[in-house]
């Protein structure tokens, strides 16, 4: 398959990818390419530019800031899956890094990419969520932070502006234990359904993975859980208020049904004893 | 606007200074303009990885990276993997335990294991069946290729059957 004609033009910073993308209402920004150059060869997606920025290397850091754990947009899920800070600061993140697709996927895909794309299915978009992160983003106009509640609109629709770049993925620090399942048919398919949920300092959270058309929290559960409740009677809970699709890998009831057992599984890697485990079942 | 882009790429080696179409995929700059067609292309839908390469040392699918994205880096085929007439390690041990059969997902194959084993010398069973996830074989059932992989994981267990 071979994608559409396009124009292209390597970028050397933040600042002139910004540039070159205001200077073309059709320009798509281009980072590892892993959810971008799949839908150019479908000629799902047509830009007529893309502004590389692969190269950028101040994208490219993990590092501790005030109150969160900073991650530049560039880093890739191995990078993710296999940093001591994340693993450590954000176990979360790594531990959801280490299931996405394979390992050819992991060397390549940014969580910048990711969450840019706003696929619901992707799983490091509900992480976050989860998380409470929010993300740094620079545009012509100077910089915004956009928290990941309100980032993602709608399917592959995002809080972004043209020319607007996510620099920075910032996770609240005090993250306690989390848990993380979802259930795949095949090992690098997409989760029919996902589940991240995490100990924060202002109570558990829960956010679901291909559940609507964008990551949901989990609301029903986690009011459930903060009054009180057992963590299977919130668990039941978890497809309340969901939209999830139907498709050939399965129907809206199954995703349903799944939501609730993976939901009470994630929980129950919370309650654990241990500081953070997670795991996915195929 | 340029439709092409400038790449300066080092496969197996050697220094390629070329305009490349902005839209050609790595795999179809390997194989159609260096002819180095070792490097195969199964599903074209990053699924399958018979088209994995190793970028900068990393095991990639070169059919989801555009050549212009290579710029700057290092790439090594199959071809390019030992030199001219031997074997590297890991094509050893697939030919010793008959890890293959028709051959196709073979190169691919043999660089993800590369790549897994670097990052990875001590690969557990479960390491190595994670670390192939991306890589797959309709014929040998997996099964030779597992034990070819762990007769070069140092450490792990040596299973004489």
């Amino acid at each position: 398959m071979i994608p559409a004609e396009f124009g292209y033009r390597r970028a050397a910073s933040v600042a002139e990818a910004i540039g070159m993308l205001t200077q073309d209402e059709d320009a798509r920004l281009l980072a590892g390419g892993h959810s971008l150059i799949p839908l150019m060869k479908l000629r799902l997606a047509v830009p007529s530019l893309l502004v590389d920025i692969g190269k950028v290397a101040e994208l490219r850091y993990v590092s501790e800031g005030p109150g969160y754990l900073a991650i530049g947009a560039l880093t890739r899920h191995h990078t993710l899956a296999t940093n001591p800070l994340v693993r450590e600061q954000a176990g979360l993140l790594a531990a959801v890094a280490t299931e996405i697709g394979d390992p050819q996927v992991r060397h390549r895909g940014t969580i910048g990419g990711s969450l840019a794309h706003g696929d619901p299915a992707s799983d490091l978009p509900a992480a976050l969520l989860a998380l409470d992160a929010s993300y740094l983003v620079s545009s012509p106009a100077g910089n915004r932070v956009i928290s990941a509640g309100v980032f993602h609109l709608g399917f592959l629709q995002t809080a972004l502006q043209h020319g607007e770049v996510i620099t920075e993925i910032r996770v609240p620090s005090g993250t306690g234990s989390y848990g993380f399942r979802k259930f795949r048919a095949r090992s690098m398919d997409w989760a029919m359904a996902g589940v991240a949920a995490a100990r924060t300092p202002s109570g558990i959270r829960v956010a679901l993975v291909n559940m609507g058309a964008v990551p949901l929290r989990a609301a029903a559960v986690e009011a459930a859980l903060s009054a009180g409740r057992p963590a299977a009677e919130a668990a039941a809970l978890a497809a309340v208020d969901t939209a999830p699709p139907a498709d050939t890998s399965a129907s809206a009831g199954f995703r349903r049904h799944l939501a609730r057992v993976l939901t009470g599984q994630a929980l129950a890697d919370v309650d654990a004893a241990a500081p953070g485990r997670a795991g996915s079942v195929e | 606007m340029s439709l092409t882009a400038r790449v300066r790429i080092r496969v197996n080696g050697e220094l390629q200074v070329t305009a490349v179409p902005a839209r050609q995929l790595l795999v179809s700059y390997l194989r159609d303009d260096l002819g180095l067609t070792g490097t195969k292309i199964g599903c074209d839908t990053t699924s399958c990885g018979a088209c994995t390469v190793l970028l900068n040392g990393e095991a990639v699918k070169s059919c989801t990276v555009f050549a212009a994205q290579a710029d700057g880096d290092e790439v090594i085929t199959i071809e390019g993997l030992a030199p001219a007439g031997s074997l590297h390690p890991v094509q050893r041990a697939f030919r010793d335990e008959h890890a293959l059969q028709c051959g196709y997902c073979t190169p691919g194959m043999v660089l993800a294991v590369v790549s897994l084993l670097r990052e990875l010398p001590e690969a557990s069973d479960a390491d190595i069946r994670r670390g192939l996830d991306g890589n797959l074989c309709r014929c040998t059932g997996y099964t030779p290729i597992i034990r070819a992989v762990r007769s070069l994981a140092a450490g792990a267990a040596h299973d004489p059957g």
